[in-house]
């Protein structure tokens, strides 16, 4: 596979690295002039010195062959966004994969048509969230393109759903119940499954009926 | 008729004030407060902040925009903020600044309004070096 990478700061260096030992080319590009330095001493003539938004650097890159993926993951949203853009849009890039530095630019990438994003922050708030749920539901996965999200419902003692078979639930269009997790070993939902208090629920759903979920399953 | 320009220096504060003084209510986002100052006796609105910030352009009232005109210093800046002010907010005339001409071409092929300082002064300049008296060297007999 032929990857190009933008963007050679620990998490660009860090990818090429992998890449490169799982045997795949890659050319990373690095606009500082003594960071290049540092990542051409180790990996080599594979290390490109320039701005990657400039479409003659990503021509030198080989961005016309085109590379099977891009990874845009400089520090900035904006030149992210723009690489990813120009990658997809102007030389027909199966895959570009953008990240995230300020979670708060995600409606950039969303409304400009970056679907693949991935950001460390909301990540780890992710996991936060996941050892201290605020409110009884915790987002697990979005697929963007998909229009899907898994999500993960601890269930109280006072919960609506607690005692209930899953099939005497009354989750709204675009919800289903997917898996039911108990002292610590999951199992598949079924329509016969009782929700027990200190249950932990999986569901897979449509954005924007989260709340309606939670009210259902938590209370 | 309402126009927000992102972006307030040399450029921005002199497009603002022209439109103001056409009769637009204008307002100005700059992330230096200073920015301010290059508009003089300004009646128009100033929010400061950082262009991207989605916060700052609703304060803005990007909502209620006919008109935008983005011209940080910072040309990705500039093309993602301008397309959201299309995609997101529906701003119809959104004219943008792009200093790298083959950026600007990409966009400008992809429905974006944008202006190149660069290719105008290249233009330029050979034109005024093309009009003088002066002949290349090896043309003159």
């Amino acid at each position: 596979m032929y990857a190009i990478v933008a963007g050679g700061g620990k998490v660009g260096a860090n990818i090429t690295r992998s890449l490169v030992q799982m045997g795949h080319e890659v050319t990373l590009i690095e606009q500082r002039r003594d960071r290049w330095e540092q990542l051409e001493a180790e990996l080599g003539p594979i290390v490109l010195q320039g701005d990657a938004t400039e479409l003659h650097i990503l021509e030198r890159a080989g961005i016309a062959r085109p590379p099977e993926i891009l990874l845009a993951v400089t520090g900035d949203d904006e030149d992210n966004i723009v690489i990813s853009q120009i990658a997809k849009e102007g030389y027909h890039v199966p895959k570009a994969i953008a990240r995230v530095n300020d979670p708060r630019n995600q409606p950039y990438f969303d409304v400009l048509g970056i679907t693949q994003t991935v950001c460390a922050t909301s990540g780890l708030l992710g996991l936060v969230e996941h050892e201290v749920p605020e409110h009884g539901l915790v987002k697990l996965l979005e697929l963007r393109g998909e229009g899907l999200e898994l999500v993960e419902l601890h269930v109280p003692p006072d919960a609506p759903a607690a005692g209930k078979r899953i099939a005497g639930i009354s989750l709204p269009d675009g919800a289903k119940l997917v898996s039911v997790m108990r002292n610590g070993v999951g199992e598949i939902a079924r329509d016969d499954t009782v929700i027990r208090p200190g249950d932990q629920v999986v569901a897979i759903l449509k954005p924007g009926v989260e709340d309606r979920v939670r009210r259902a399953v938590v209370g | 008729m309402k126009a927000v320009v992102i972006g307030c220096g040399r450029v921005g504060a002199s497009v603002a004030k022209q439109l103001a003084g056409d009769g637009w209510n204008v307002t100005c986002v700059d992330d230096d407060e200073l920015a301010l100052t290059r508009l003089g006796d300004w009646r128009g609105g100033f929010v400061v902040g950082h262009g991207m910030d989605l916060d700052v352009l609703d304060r803005a009232g990007v909502a209620k925009a006919d008109a935008a005109v983005v011209s940080t210093d910072g040309d990705n800046s500039n093309i993602v903020i301008g397309q959201m002010l299309q995609l997101r907010y529906g701003i119809g005339c959104v004219v943008v600044r792009i200093f790298d001409p083959r950026r600007a071409d990409f966009y400008a092929e992809r429905g974006l309004r944008t202006v190149c300082p660069t290719k105008t002064s290249i233009a330029t300049l050979a034109d005024i070096v093309r009009a003088c008296d002066a002949a290349p060297v090896g043309s003159a007999s």
